[in-house]
């Protein structure tokens, strides 16, 4: 069988607002581009400059930064959506996607909404429906309690009679919001609270269902397609089992190590779940499996997911142009049969976060952006740009990397090499994390399940390494060659040109000119004593090694690299200077060396930062804790903090008295601004001492 | 000569230049003869610089570093733009000269380099060398860094740390015209004449001493290091029975908070040197040259073959032109008057894209020679063109002839035109500098700009055999007179000696150890140091130039 193209004649889509922002903005609109539909940006005030405005044919302001003012805002999408003349409203993953009231007010205003019809959007919404649904179509599901008690006493009555380890989780929740796991009756309490504080934060609903929490599961979803004339297909599964706090980080297509057999009752199952609740366009519909591959129905995500490529690049399809084409009635361009499995898809998501600090969300500018040559079976999804900065507003995400090959390891293969070229500077990100996880034998042998990162976690968090003195070297080497350009640059400025005085030959008569570069390595300070050599080749000294040092730096496609030989092995990794820090990459790995900032140019930070605790990111305070006067110790809890849409709690860095709280519940903390002052008591009493 | 098509910015088609020298016959046995033994030098000259280098012994060096100093020179790296060369002056200064006290480079550092994008002269005393205390020798240096500051308008930066006069020496270092007064009476003229006078206090400034930062325009003193006082604490206890601590005394904080000596607080040797950079930065200080530049390109020789063109041995002759040829930018010379006067070699040329007017010997200076040189000095200084001599020179012509051809006024021509030339004046012995050849040559008493010597080189009013043989000469005719006897035994064992000692006193050595000159260097690096010196000397204006009477 071929492809239909059997117009349904329901709709007609020629414009499409894209009611979201970053890569799966960018992602919709370059399909829209290559169908000849002309796109609609709407964007918050921090988006002014981001990718996704650039690439639209028409942006709209639609407010300010908070989501809740903006892309949450269904007034204001349907507005521009109404003024710019669109047919249809793509809402992406996120934000209004599987907002029923959303679906129902564009279908309300004739704007097509892209997704299914709202009353799927609702019955797969809410858990403890959708479980009623699947149980009743035959779908395997897992116990557990959906009812509408919600007593805390009630809740931990159910917990206690399915047996712990429960999953507490919030009925309207998703993305691993408002989701905790009690493994105690002791602790059942706490995460409860903790659940429903984030739950009424993110979807304002804390209403909580209690189910089994099934150890060490693989989370394995398929992609299923419906249409408006009833077909139903379903476009394999992916394996999105290795999360880190309940969020995927890398996925995968098909799920390694199952049989056609489980593969096709997967898919038919996942077929049956659509079919139970009449689904049209793109969904998702997620089951847990246990070692023995039984698996039994989770929840269905009526929207396109953030790992969709990977289902496209194991068949040949592009699901956002299957979405504008059933929104618009046509029937699906693919039945079941025609639906072939080719190959193995990986997708590496790229954040920023801090992997060494338990994943701690980042934010901030992209100081230097390069990424792998994307090709048919390498794409980079991506809705920022070099110098882009990472909003602490919105999802962490910097981009999505997937790449295909024949087969699962050639696939992986592929993918390490990929992550190797895909260079950030500026913040922190989880490539170097994404790298060994995907060297793990294990992820190798296909051996994945949700606990893949806490039982492997000695192996994906080796203990830094300290660069080898010939990386040393190539720092030192990069920085004396910066210093050189800037020394031509300020010569070529000057009146006087070719003045010997302007080289950087460190030329000294009689003698060799010898200068020691100190460079910081992690909270270590190394010494690399340079020479520099008539020849103009340096000779650094680490230790009792010498070093004969030789190169230059070259640019090539907007990149430097560093052309250098180091005692005769030669080597070209791609040169980053930003500040005062070097980053090296190859395909050995990356190094970062620092020239520490002198004393005299460090700024005198105030004694509130130094004896208090600091607020890790920008963000609300969304609990005090602590009043003046309070004693605490060590590790007591400060403050809780909503940043990055994750909570955080501030904990005391050491014991002593509260002098000060400087920000109460509510107001908003900017990155590393002091929170409390805490008098040390060891201080105080010298102090008094000094006083006498 | 060989002809190379080179273009340049400013060269079309029709302008090619035919270039200067000769790749050498580098088998032959008179070349590698010269090569090994001029390489021996340059090795004795870099071995001996290496242990120069590292000052007082290292007890005392420990002892600076343990205070949380920097070594004089890792200060002089630090103040310069990173990376940057130094041109360094009389690494020598005092080699060998006070007996058996050892007292490296005088124990003060100077010499010329970029601090914030500007040409600076720098003094640095060398406290892990006798407290860096002044010598006779340390005071003429100081003294001839200053000099060079004013004759070339440079900036000059101070970095102090000095127990003041060496009080044993006293005699010789404070009551004369030339000492230790002379050091701040220089810094209020250059002052006076707009060249900023900068001081870093980074240990001690006693007695006279405490006068550097006080005459400075701008002083910077780092805590804890840094004490300035006219009498230091034991002074001050004999004096009113006083006690008091140095730092109290005449420390960072007494003079930045209370006395306003100093003017910036450093916390640390770094940040005194980073204070210092950005004094210099507001100096508003721009470089204003009056010739034109080229790009610069290398010579198409490489400069070790001046090891085996020239050699060690003074008697064997050489054409300058193939030490010329590795001097000078792409080996171009567009030569002057070459078949007049041929033992002097004059020519345009550029050197760093400087434009320059060289004058080089080719054997013994006739009135020809003299003459041309004089012309050529002319238009030197007519058209502002710096001016190097390289001196390789037995002297003037003697004879009946030649005197009776009055090579004494066609000299006294080229020594009246060399002596008021203002144009900027370079010289650089390369070999021997005899009588008034190295008046005629610009020697050091004509006052050039900067003067180097090879390693080879010699420098005396006679040669030492021509010496021994004039003094044996008279003895003979002294004897004879008196009807004795001077028989050949005699003879020889009458000239040993003085042929030893002029050895001994032409020794470039022992010129730089009196500095009577600013500096031994290597024949390779002679582009570099010449270039250096060039782009130095044009900071200053050049003045028209007045020549006095030319004898005709």
């Amino acid at each position: 069988g071929g492809v239909r193209f059997v117009s349904g004649g329901v709709g007609r889509i020629e414009k499409v607002l894209i009611a979201n922002r970053g890569e799966i903005a960018c992602r919709v609109m370059r399909t829209a581009k290559k169908m000849g539909v002309r796109s609609v940006a709407v964007y918050s005030e921090a988006d002014r400059h981001a990718m996704h405005v650039a690439m639209a044919d028409e942006a709209y302001l639609i407010g300010p930064a908070a989501s809740q003012q903006s892309y949450l805002s269904m007034d204001k999408v349907l507005d521009v959506a109404k003024k710019s003349g669109s047919h249809a409203v793509h809402p992406g993953y996120g934000f209004l996607s599987e907002n029923t009231e959303f679906a129902e007010a564009c279908k309300q205003e004739g704007i097509i909404f892209i997704g299914p019809p709202s009353s799927a959007i609702r019955d797969m919404g809410i858990k403890s429906t959708s479980k009623y649904i699947m149980a009743a179509a035959g779908v395997p599901i897992i116990g557990g309690y959906h009812g509408e008690d919600q007593s805390n006493e009630r809740l931990q009555a159910e917990a206690a009679q399915i047996g712990y380890p429960v999953m507490i989780k919030a009925v309207r929740g998703g993305g691993g919001k408002g989701m905790r796991i009690a493994r105690t009756d002791s602790d059942f309490l706490e995460q409860l609270e903790s659940a429903r504080r984030e739950a009424r934060k993110s979807f304002n609903d804390d209403v909580m269902l209690v189910e089994k929490f099934v150890e060490d599961p693989r989370h394995v979803e398929v992609q299923v397609f419906g249409d408006q004339h009833g077909n139903v297909v379903y476009l394999f599964e992916r394996d999105c089992s290795v999360q880190r706090r309940h969020q995927k980080i890398i996925e995968e297509a098909p799920a390694p190590g199952i049989s056609a057999e489980v593969r096709r009752k997967l898919g038919e199952a996942a077929v049956k779940a659509a079919k139970a609740v009449n689904y049209v366009g793109a969904g998702t519909v997620e089951f847990i499996m246990d070692a023995q591959h039984n698996f039994y129905f989770m929840e269905m995500n009526t929207r396109l997911q953030v790992e969709h490529p990977v289902s496209e690049m194991i068949t040949g399809t592009d699901l956002v142009e299957w979405q504008l084409r059933v929104a618009a009635g046509e029937r699906l361009p693919l039945l079941q049969d025609d639906i072939i499995l080719s190959g193995h898809s990986f997708e590496a998501r790229i954040y920023a976060e801090d992997p060494d600090n338990d994943f701690l969300p980042g934010a901030g500018p992209l100081r230097h952006l390069s990424t792998p040559q994307a090709d048919a079976e390498t794409r980079v999804e991506t809705g920022v740009r070099e110098g882009d900065e990472v909003s602490a507003h919105y999802d962490p995400m910097i981009a999505k990397l997937v790449v295909w090959g024949r087969d699962r390891s050639s696939a992986l293969k592929k993918l390490r090499y990929c992550l190797r070229q895909y260079n950030i500077v500026g913040l922190h990100t989880n490539i170097d994390f994404l790298l060994s996880l995907s060297a793990h034998p294990e992820f190798e042998a296909g051996n994945v399940t949700t606990s893949f990162i806490p039982q492997h976690y000695a192996a994906l968090f080796p203990a830094p390494q300290a660069p080898s003195g010939a990386t040393l070297c190539r720092a030192a080497l990069g920085l004396l060659i910066r210093e050189r350009g800037r020394t031509q640059e300020f010569s070529h400025l000057s009146a006087d040109p070719y003045s010997p005085f302007g080289s950087s030959s460190g030329r000294r008569f009689n003698i060799l000119y010898s200068r020691n570069m100190t460079l910081q390595v992690g909270d270590k300070k190394v010494d690399v004593v340079v020479t520099y050599n008539k020849d103009g080749s340096y000779t650094m000294q680490i230790g009792d090694e010498a070093h004969h040092v030789t190169g230059e730096v070259k640019s090539e496609g907007g990149a430097s690299f560093l052309h250098c030989s180091v005692n005769g092995v030669e080597s070209r990794p791609k040169l980053v200077i930003v500040d005062n820090t070097v980053h090296l990459f190859s395909m050995e790995g990356s190094a970062a060396v620092s020239v520490p900032v002198p004393k005299y140019l460090a700024a005198v930070s105030g004694s509130g930062a130094q004896g208090g605790a600091v607020a890790p990111m920008t963000g609300t305070i969304e609990k005090v804790m602590v009043k003046v006067g309070d004693q605490v110790t060590a590790g007591d809890p400060l403050m809780v903090m909503i940043a990055m849409k994750m909570e955080h709690t501030i904990r005391a860095p050491k014991s002593g008295v509260i002098k000060k709280v400087f920000f109460r519940e509510g107001s908003q903390a900017s990155r590393h601004a002091p929170l409390v002052e805490l008098e040390e008591e060891e201080e105080e009493e010298g102090g008094e001492a000094a006083s006498q | 000569c060989r002809s190379v098509a080179l273009a340049t910015s400013r060269t079309y088609y029709g302008d090619q230049v035919a270039t200067l020298g000769s790749a050498p016959d580098s088998q032959s046995a008179d070349y590698q003869e010269n090569y090994e033994r001029m390489q021996a030098l340059v090795e004795e000259l870099k071995t001996r610089s290496e242990k120069v280098k590292l000052g007082g012994g290292e007890k005392a060096r420990n002892l600076h570093t343990s205070r949380g100093k920097l070594l004089p020179r890792e200060r002089i790296d630090r103040l310069l733009d990173p990376g940057t060369p130094f041109l360094e002056f009389s690494q020598f200064a005092a080699y060998q000269l006070y007996g058996k006290e050892e007292v490296p480079a005088g124990g003060i550092i100077t010499g010329i380099g970029r601090v914030s994008g500007v040409e600076c002269v720098i003094v640095a005393n060398d406290a892990t060398v006798k407290g860096g205390t002044y010598y006779p020798v340390t005071v003429k240096k100081h003294l001839r860094a200053q000099e060079i500051a004013q004759q070339n308008h440079l900036p000059c930066i101070y970095l102090v740390d000095s127990g003041g006069a060496n009080l044993p020496r006293q005699a010789d270092v404070f009551p004369d015209r030339d000492h230790f007064g002379r050091i701040f009476f220089n810094q209020a003229k250059l002052s006076s004449e707009g060249l900023a006078q900068i001081a870093v206090v980074m240990g001690s400034c006693t007695a006279g001493g405490a006068y550097v930062p006080a005459m400075a325009d701008e002083s910077i003193i780092v805590r804890k290091q840094g004490t300035i006082f006219l009498g230091g604490p034991p002074l001050v206890k004999a004096a009113t029975g006083e006690e008091v601590s140095a730092e109290d005394l005449g420390g960072a904080d007494l003079h930045c908070r209370k006395s306003g000596v100093t003017d910036h607080y450093a916390l640390d040797d770094n940040h005194a040197l980073h204070l210092a950079r950005k004094a210099v930065r507001n100096l508003n200080y721009r470089k204003n040259m009056e010739v034109t530049t080229e790009p610069s390109e290398p010579p198409l020789y490489p400069a070790e073959e001046l090891y085996g063109i020239v050699g060690a041995n003074l008697k064997r002759n050489f054409d300058v032109r193939e030490v010329i040829a590795r001097i000078v930018d792409g080996s171009k010379f567009d030569e002057f008057k070459a078949f007049y006067g041929d033992t002097l070699v004059t020519g345009f040329s550029r050197i760093f894209g400087y434009p320059v007017g060289i004058i080089g010997n080719n054997g013994v200076l006739f009135s020809e020679s003299a003459k041309k040189g004089t012309h050529f000095i002319e238009l030197c200084c007519q058209r502002k063109i710096p001016l190097i001599f390289l001196q390789n020179i037995t002297g003037f012509m003697v004879g009946r002839e030649y005197e009776a051809g009055g090579i004494a006024k066609d000299g006294a021509k080229m020594v009246t035109a060399v002596a008021c030339a203002n144009v900027p004046k370079i010289t650089v012995l390369i070999g021997g500098s005899y009588g008034a050849g190295n008046y005629g040559m610009c020697g050091r008493a004509y006052s050039p700009r900067f003067l180097y010597m090879w390693p080879n080189s010699r420098i005396s009013v006679m040669g030492g055999e021509q010496a021994a043989t004039v003094l044996a000469t008279i003895t003979k005719d002294q004897r004879a007179r008196e009807g004795k006897e001077f028989t050949a035994e005699q003879e020889s064992a009458m000239k040993e000696p003085i042929v030893r000692r002029f050895e001994e006193e032409g020794n470039p050595y022992f010129s730089s150890a009196r500095l009577w000159d600013d500096g031994i260097i290597d024949p390779a690096d002679t582009r570099l140091v010449l270039g250096l010196s060039l782009s130095a000397a044009l900071n200053a204006p050049i003045k028209k130039t007045q020549f006095g009477v030319f004898r005709m």
